[in-house]
């Protein structure tokens, strides 16, 4: 819960706008004295994280449009003359092409860490969901972003990608070129992707309030996954959460700028400094890193309109995970077995994300069924089995109790009820 | 903040102070190229270098217009009748006060090369037109005369000048 | 505790699997043959360019390679620009003027050519690209990006290293190879009409007839003109066209992550400094 009032409004402008528009009490109560569990580990500064590289992405994401021309005819020139011409360009656009890189990869280790300590249980389970529609967000914002600068990898990707939608029966063919504003990708396409890019990023910060939002309604999980009983348990999120992400965040932007002044082209592809050609195809159609698992999921099933519905609901399963799994303990740390089976998927995942990068033939086909079959099987089969059979570690009695250990933890019942 | 015993406030007062200050260093820098990007950038300083007209063309009576960085440039190669017109006026009377002489280059007062920005609010005025064998504004009337020189109307100030040598007799260098 | 036997046998199969089928895909690359490693100027995050091989590689492209390639994002006033070859802005000027560039359309309506200026690009040797592909079958690509353009495949292991090495120079790599290694077809090989040999491009056939022969180009510096010196600096030529500011980014990375480092090392010590009080 947000903390009762605790705030004093200091100097007369504060006692004055307090009486009118109390955002000093709101901030204060939600950023300063709000309860923060104590024993929250360096995988809870990645929210901290997300939320400036939102800022980040936005502020450089404007800067950038001032320079940018949506047209097919000059995206190309008018992205190397940001790199040439304009005053720290090059920064702006590495920081910018990098930053979506980093902003999927503190997003994915965000989601896995939820995964692992239950933050998706009762009763968090909108604040989940509203996660992963930002997850959805941002994919289809990077994607979108890719396809500006015109190269040989934006036009194709966004060829491959908008014809995805012809699987849908009846409609499809329709709906795809409605989305193109013309028989195949081309300038309307451009126009349109720029516009939705710059608008897409606002929409994702009005659901951030939201999950944030929903966060304090709730409270932060923990790594015992065990409520808060006391005061002892919780600390004020300023200082010590605030400095903790700060930390996080230094240690964060080290290898930020690691990518974008040392291998600033590292995470991308060569083909997209071509000129995008409609005549040519690339050797390899591939996207960026963080779509490579669910690409891989697309290609697996060897149906057009069953792999679109495969990667679609690769994604949207996820917001059924508060009632997929049906484990009464929601930390991994207390349910050896679960987190057994949670490295096997991360692991899967990431195989995945490999499969996505190689061409689909061969031995590479088969794993990727395999893997894919596995990736379903985990949120449908296993979870819910799991939580059922699995014998649970005792929980301690309190955060306080798990964190100083001044007491012998009693076990509690270890299936079912807690 | 923090109560922690005051054993040592001076050692954790600079620790504090360090941070913080290191902490402002970094969002100042951070601030430069995102205020830096909206400055001109290379190829646009690089479209404004300057340039070269061949005045050969333009006869006695005649103008010609030209841009630079953007802006309608006049050069007017003037008859007797305009040159001595501008040097009769009496430089006190003027709302601008300059003299021929300062508004054109020695040696070649017969040319006259002003910016064909008004003064007032940022009309291009007519050239050989209005009262003063000079030019003429339309927008809100403000006349100049034939040294460019505000006489009549709402423009507080004389056509600007730009930067400008010549490199011969019939050639100038603009910029 | 059986799902933990299933659990491993699911990871080991995987493991497996995926490992041989690596180990198949890595013959089928060996069809293309990596090229060489390169040692250059301006790699690693203490690189420069060298201003000399630049001038040399400017040669280069002016002599051999802009009869064929355009160079559109590079304009003469870049050559006088810190962290490139060198030039003063006097010499770029000169350069500059030694190029008709086509211009108007004046008071007539015509286009006329006129000598360059500072501010004007490397001219294309063709008026558009049609007339390009007419020519040679193919338009020869604009080279201004080149050196991004282009790279290999590096594999496992080999990825996740050049992360931590900061090895960028698939590009130059490529190019050189390419530049050297119009060899001989092996017997069996079958090139294609009108295409030629060469060892590294994907497919072995190219359209590119072999640019570069010895003593071609003469160096002004005294450089002895080989293939491979040709090679070599044409590349870094084009490796500072596809991104003349490469100087400046690793020279200011190099300021950023001190700083990083010292905010992230203070923040460090003000965090246990303020939760010492909780623990």
């Amino acid at each position: 819960m947000s903390g009762q009032s605790t705030y004093q409004p200091q100097g007369r402008f504060m006692q004055w706008m307090e009486r009118r528009l109390p955002i000093g009490g709101l901030i204060h109560s939600s950023f300063v004295s709000y309860p923060t569990p104590r024993n929250l580990n360096y995988w809870w500064t990645f929210g901290g994280i997300l939320s400036f590289m939102l800022g980040v992405q936005i502020i450089t994401g404007v800067v950038l449009a001032m320079h940018y021309t949506p047209n097919t005819e000059l995206a190309f020139k008018s992205v190397e003359g940001i790199m040439r011409d304009v005053n720290y360009g090059w920064l702006l656009r590495y920081i910018h092409a990098n930053g979506a890189s980093m902003f999927f990869l503190a997003g994915y280790i965000h989601l896995f860490r939820g995964m692992y300590y239950g933050s998706y249980k009762e009763p968090r389970e909108v604040l989940w969901i509203l996660g992963v529609i930002l997850l959805l967000l941002m994919i289809a914002t990077g994607f979108m972003g890719y396809v500006l600068p015109w190269g040989q990898m934006s036009f194709w990707a966004a060829t491959v990608i908008t014809n995805l939608f012809s699987a849908i029966p009846v409609v499809g063919d329709s709906i795809v070129s409605w989305l193109w504003g013309g028989y195949s990708v081309g300038n309307p396409t451009l126009n349109r992707f720029f516009s939705l890019h710059y608008l897409l990023p606002f929409v994702i910060a009005g659901v951030v309030v939201l999950h944030v939002w929903a966060l304090h309604v709730a409270g932060q999980n923990n790594p015992t996954g065990i409520e808060p009983k006391s005061d002892r348990d919780t600390v004020p999120f300023t200082p010590y959460a605030t400095l903790k992400d700060a930390f996080g965040l230094g240690v964060f932007c080290l290898v930020f700028a690691w990518f974008v002044f040392y291998v600033p082209n590292y995470l991308g592809h060569s083909d997209n400094y071509i000129p995008a050609n409609p005549a040519v195809t690339p050797s390899e159609i591939v996207p960026e890193w963080y779509y490579l698992p669910f690409y891989a999921i697309l290609r697996a099933i060897p149906n057009k309109l069953f792999g679109v519905l495969g990667l679609v609901s690769a994604i949207a399963i996820m917001a059924f995970l508060p009632w997929l799994d049906t484990s009464a303990v929601r930390s991994a740390r207390y349910r050896p077995l679960y987190r057994q089976f949670f490295w096997v998927f991360v692991i899967v995942a990431v195989g995945l994300g490999y499969l996505g990068s190689q061409p689909a033939t061969g031995a590479y086909v088969i794993i990727a069924r395999i893997f894919t079959a596995y990736y379903f099987a985990h949120f449908l089969i296993i979870l819910p089995i799991l939580g059922l059979v699995e014998r649970t570690k005792p929980l301690p009695n309190s955060i306080t109790e798990s964190v100083l250990g001044d007491k012998v933890a009693v076990p509690v019942a270890t299936t079912g009820v807690r | 903040m923090a109560t922690t015993s005051s054993a040592e406030p001076t050692r954790r007062d600079f620790l504090f102070i360090a941070t913080g200050a290191v902490a402002g260093v970094g969002a100042a820098a951070a601030l430069v190229p995102l205020i830096a990007q909206m400055n001109p950038d290379a190829s646009t300083i690089a479209a404004g270098a300057p340039i070269e007209v061949d005045l050969s063309p333009v006869a006695e009576g005649q103008g010609i217009k030209v841009f630079w960085r953007g802006k309608p440039i006049y050069i007017n190669h003037r008859t007797r009748k305009e040159i001595d017109e501008a040097k009769a006026v009496n430089v006190s009377e003027l709302r601008d006060p300059a003299t021929d002489a300062e508004r054109t280059k020695a040696g070649h007062d017969q040319w006259l090369v002003v910016i064909g920005i008004c003064t007032h609010l940022g009309c291009i005025p007519l050239d050989h037109a209005g009262n003063y064998d000079g030019f003429f504004c339309p927008c809100h009337g403000s006349q100049y005369d034939s040294a460019g020189r505000i006489r009549q109307g709402p423009a507080p100030l004389n056509l600007y000048l730009p930067p400008y040598a010549f490199l011969t007799d019939t050639k100038i260098k603009i910029g | 505790m059986i799902s933990k036997k299933i659990a491993r046998t699911i990871i080991l199969g995987a493991a497996i699997s995926l490992a041989s089928s690596v180990c198949v895909f890595a013959q089928d690359a060996n069809e293309t043959p990596t090229p060489p490693r390169q040692s250059w100027s301006f790699s690693g995050p203490f690189g420069t360019f060298d201003q000399g091989q630049l001038q040399r590689g400017l040669k280069v492209y002016k002599e051999v390679c802009s009869n064929c390639h355009s160079l559109d994002y590079i304009s003469f006033r870049n050559l006088a620009d810190p962290g490139g070859p060198g030039y003063s802005v006097k010499q770029a000027e000169s350069l500059a003027a030694g190029y008709q560039i086509k211009d108007g359309p004046n008071e007539k309506g015509e286009m006329f050519e006129r000598p360059g200026r500072l501010a004007d690009h490397f001219p294309s040797p063709f008026p558009n690209e049609a007339t390009a592909k007419a020519t040679y079958g193919i338009a020869p690509p604009d080279l201004s990006v080149m050196a991004k353009a282009r790279g290999y495949e590096r594999g496992f292991p080999w990825f996740v290293f050049d992360l931590f090495t900061q090895f960028q120079e698939e590009g130059p790599d490529y190019i050189h190879a390419i530049l050297t290694g119009f060899t001989d077809p092996p017997k069996d090989f079958k090139v294609v009409e009108g295409k030629h040999y060469n060892k590294y491009f994907p497919g072995h056939n190219i359209s590119m007839p072999p640019p570069l022969s010895d003593g071609q180009v003469v160096y002004d510096d005294g450089t002895k003109g080989t293939v491979d010196q040709y090679a070599k600096d044409v590349t870094a030529f084009l490796t500072w066209a596809s991104e003349p500011t490469m100087e400046a980014r690793k020279r200011i990375g190099l300021q950023v992550m001190i700083f990083l480092l010292v905010l992230s090392g203070l923040l460090y010590f003000t965090k246990k400094r303020v939760w010492s009080a909780v623990h």
